[in-house]
């Protein structure tokens, strides 16, 4: 049946607090959620207090400052620091984003960061997304086509490159399908918004012929249509873009094609 | 304990290859219940005060017995869909699933047929 309360093992408790050094005057507390399941404690909440006279603009800055400068037992992924590799995606003053873009000066009060919701966590921030990449794998996110290769590129119209605009600029960083309620209930069979654009996007692209093996891929009650367009995917979407848009481009085709 | 691979786990079962009929259905039973709901309503509300035996004139009209008829189906039709939607949101236990889903079925034929017989009933003057 449906779960409504965490198992005793994940209640988040109060965990330590690390004070500024002295003299500190631009002080921001860092709230920051800390697992490490193989210890068999459960998460908790540190606190940690960053001089932000002394610290860059952004979240990640300043998760990267008390790594390097307070608490090195914090756990992060992190790569290229500026919203391309989507490596840094958490959850941060309740939305999911990415911590490289998301200005600290955007957030009132404490700065309260948890790692993507409803993700087994591997350790501190850092989330399993083994399966969430496994069910990219399965949508075979490459160009497929039966003609012969031409000599040459294969050649598109401006319009119809213009149609991957909004969708190749997806980085996978998984905070629209993290922040899907159907992808945290049913995650196991539904492909959750990211994945979905990521289909759309191959669907849409002039230059692949299997258009209708894709579609016959995506119709399934769970796959496809456990998408009830509550659109938190495109409202925390970091790069803003709009899954819950490819999602109904691909309801619209699946119609069209029975009619 | 399973050693499947993370793709080989994605794939599952694979597609079922429907369900666009069924979201389609879900659609097209919203937008013909606004109309007949607000008939509906409308019509319940001028008879407010209205003494039996003219409400049974008015149920004996064919054009009222039909459309009658067509709310309670499509009604029940709908709900069907969106309950059916709702269990397979939640409810994770494959057995509990499958019988849930039965029993819903059941139950909103039952209701649509037993909505539908009491106004042929009236409709027929029985």
């Amino acid at each position: 049946m449906a779960e409504f309360t965490l198992p005793k093992n994940s209640r988040v408790q109060q965990g330590k607090t690390w004070k500024a050094a002295d003299g500190a005057k631009n002080i921001r507390r860092f709230q920051v959620y800390r697992y490490d399941p193989d210890s068999g404690r459960n998460p908790r909440m540190d606190t940690y207090e960053v001089d932000l006279d002394k610290c860059g603009p952004m979240v990640l800055d300043a998760l990267l400052k008390i790594k390097n400068e307070i608490d090195a037992t914090l756990t992060l992924r992190r790569s290229c620091r500026e919203g391309v590799c989507g490596s840094c995606a958490m959850n941060i003053d309740g939305t999911n984003t990415l911590a490289c873009t998301h200005d600290i000066a955007d957030i009132k009060g404490d700065v309260k960061v948890y790692p993507l919701p409803h993700m087994p966590v591997i350790k501190d921030l850092v989330p399993d997304l083994t399966h969430f990449f496994a069910q990219y794998a399965s949508i075979k996110p490459w160009i497929r086509t039966e003609s012969p290769p031409p000599d040459r590129e294969r050649l598109q119209s401006k319009e119809e490159r213009a149609k991957l605009d909004g969708l190749y600029e997806c980085i996978l960083c998984a905070c629209c399908s993290t922040a899907c309620p159907s992808y945290w209930w049913n995650s196991d069979r539904y492909l959750g918004p990211a994945l979905l654009l990521q289909s759309y996007r191959w669907i849409a692209d002039s230059r692949d012929e299997t258009t209708g093996e894709r579609l016959d891929e995506l119709q399934d009650p769970f796959k496809l249509y456990r998408c009830h367009t509550i659109m938190n995917c495109t409202r925390t979407c970091p790069k803003r873009l709009n899954p819950a848009k490819s999602i109904a481009e691909i309801k619209k085709l699946l119609v069209e094609r029975e009619h | 304990m399973s050693f499947r691979t993370p793709l080989g786990r994605a794939r599952g079962l694979g597609s079922a290859k429907r369900g666009t009929g069924h979201w389609l259905a879900q659609r097209v039973t919203a937008v013909a219940l606004i109309p007949l709901t607000l008939w509906f309503v409308a019509s319940v509300l001028i008879h407010m005060h209205a003494d039996y035996v003219t409400v049974l004139n008015w149920m004996h009209s064919p054009v009222v017995a039909v459309l009658l008829v067509l709310l309670v189906a499509i009604l029940y039709y709908h709900a069907y869909l969106g309950l059916q939607t709702v269990i397979e949101d939640y409810v994770h236990d494959e057995w509990l699933k499958v019988s849930t889903l039965v029993l819903l079925k059941f139950i909103c034929i039952l209701l649509a047929v037993i909505g539908i017989f009491a106004v042929l009933r009236v409709a027929f003057g029985g």
